[in-house]
């Protein structure tokens, strides 16, 4: 009896211990997660306190903006007709497997528009521009930070949430919906190409469908998605860059980081948008 | 004047340093020395504010650094001019953006005034010849040849001369080196020490050097100060450093004698 009761009372303390261990990881896990969205917040809240020296430092906006807008407009381009046209076939496709397709004509450029204008181009085009534009914000700044020219950033007396991460930032803010702009008329034109090479629609069908579904407040939300998007991804990749410790290896590190980060970020927060919006 | 008391900082586990108090002298130039981690780099930064000490204070000036607001301590920096051990230039800018950038981003939009600041700090540092002693024209040529260059296309030593005029503009009071004989062969090394020296003469700054380099100390300090353990082993003159005999010291001295002994 005292051996049995030995080892239930043993049981229990490995139980108890691996519950424990279990909260107290999920603990440090979460811990952390705040922790860190906390010093995210304080970068933000930095950034936008020196927005008002955006007109003073066009320079530098310019030129993120410049990198960031015309040096991803052909990746966008590229992303935004395939992009288009897939919606486009499964979209048909799915019409046809249940013989809906004859009906289904006037409905299917309008819905096309929808799915690209609120969903597709905002949301892969962010995800697109987090590996282009976010990792080589985390690289350009995490390789200042290891070699010491954040600090001397800091010891000429310049901020550098001012002179790095503010231009990248107000840059992603404004070129995002830009490039949305022109990734949801290739869109179209990818999905159009489709529907008429494929499945032989007029081309009137195709364009009065979407004049008759078309609405602005898709646009609109498309593109203050895709702006809070690039923002997020800009914010993100400045964070890691600060952060970054230990050499090359830790600027690799920070760019995958910044990369997974901010796609993360991008996935919840569409998810959101979903749900207000 | 840069007073230091009991100074504590550790990184994680780490203890790096356990309780430093010293005073800076104006005007003169304090080498601080001692082995790889023994916190030499760490005390500069927490002295700029670049670091916060986990104990102890550090005045500027009767005003404590951890005490200042942050534009207290840009303001601060400003008196302030550092050259990073890896010269830390800007990769993406010339010779000439890199120098003026802080007088740039702090409102000088005068390119006279900008150029007249680069072309007077790379005199300072040798690496144009004095105007009054060539043509307009030969200068003019080299200025434009070294000032558009990027760092990438600088030796070594041209870098760190880069980094040291980069460090005088605006006039600092205080000028802080860190390492900047390292990874440079012995003539480099010999005429940086030459130039650290006669730029705290010449502009009557306070300059503190750190340093692996036996002979930048005998070159260029008045005060030597070996941190060891986190904490200062000795403070001196160069001539009481050689004729110490403190076993610590004594070890520093000789490995480094027998080091540069060894080298054919």
């Amino acid at each position: 009896m005292i051996g049995e009761d030995r080892t239930t009372s043993s049981d229990d303390g490995e139980e108890g211990g691996l519950l424990n261990a279990t909260f107290g990881a999920l603990g440090r896990v979460l811990m952390g997660f705040f922790a860190e969205f906390g010093r995210i917040v304080l970068l933000l809240r930095s950034v936008i306190r020196y927005i008002p020296t955006a007109i003073r430092s066009r320079r530098l906006v310019l030129e993120q903006m410049y990198m960031i807008g015309v040096g991803s407009l052909p990746l966008v381009l590229l992303i935004g007709s395939f992009t288009g046209a897939i919606a486009a076939l499964q979209a048909t496709n799915l019409f046809a497997k249940f013989n809906l397709l004859a009906l289904a004509r006037p409905f299917v450029g309008g819905s096309i528009a929808t799915v690209v204008f609120t969903e597709l181009s905002p949301v892969l085009t962010a995800l697109v521009i987090a590996g282009r534009v976010g990792g080589s914000i985390a690289a350009q700044i995490g390789t200042m930070k290891v070699s010491e020219q954040i600090d001397a950033l800091e010891m000429m007396a310049v901020h550098p949430s001012r002179y790095l991460a503010m231009p990248r930032v107000m840059a992603a803010l404004v070129m995002m919906p830009m490039l949305i702009v022109f990734s949801d008329l290739v869109a179209l034109l990818g999905a159009f190409l489709l529907v008429i090479l494929k499945f032989t629609f007029q081309p009137a069908d195709y364009w009065d469908s979407i004049r008759r579904f078309f609405s602005v407040y898709e646009i609109v939300v498309g593109m203050l998605k895709s702006a809070t998007f690039g923002g997020v991804t800009a914010l993100i990749g400045c964070y890691v860059g600060f952060n970054t410790e230990g050499g090359a290896e830790g600027v690799g590190n920070s760019t995958v980081r910044s990369f997974t980060l901010s796609s993360a970020a991008i996935l919840v927060l569409d998810a959101l948008f979903g749900y207000v919006l | 004047m840069i007073v230091i008391d009991n100074v504590h900082k550790a990184f994680g586990p780490k203890q790096v340093l356990r309780g430093v108090s010293m005073l800076i002298p104006e005007g003169e130039t304090t080498v601080i020395i001692g082995r790889s981690g023994t916190g030499k780099s760490v005390l500069l930064k927490l002295i700029v504010g670049l670091l916060e000490p986990d104990e102890g204070t550090i005045t500027i000036d009767g005003r404590r650094v951890d005490l200042m607001s942050e534009s207290e301590r840009y303001q601060m920096r400003r008196r302030f001019g550092y050259v990073f051990q890896g010269a830390a230039l800007f990769d993406s800018m010339t010779v000439a953006d890199n120098l003026v950038l802080g007088l740039y981003e702090h409102g000088e939009r005068n390119t006279e005034v900008l150029r007249e600041e680069v072309v007077r700090n790379l005199v300072n540092v040798g690496l144009l010849p004095d105007p009054r002693t060539v043509s307009a024209s030969v200068f003019n040529q080299a200025y434009e040849i070294l000032a558009n260059k990027k760092p990438a296309e600088l030796s070594g030593g041209m870098r760190k001369r880069v980094g040291v005029a980069r460090a005088l503009v605006g006039s600092p009071e205080y000028i802080f080196y860190d390492e900047p004989t390292t990874g440079l062969d012995p003539i480099t090394s010999e005429q940086i020490d030459d130039l650290v020296a006669a730029l705290t003469h010449k502009l009557d700054v306070t300059s503190v050097v750190i340093t692996h380099d036996i002979f930048s100390v005998y070159k260029v300090a008045h005060t030597v100060i070996m941190l060891d353990e986190g904490l200062i082993r000795f403070r001196g003159t160069p001539l009481e450093l050689r004729s110490s005999h403190d076993p610590v010291v004594h070890e520093f001295l000789e490995r480094y004698a027998h080091s540069h002994a060894e080298v054919p």
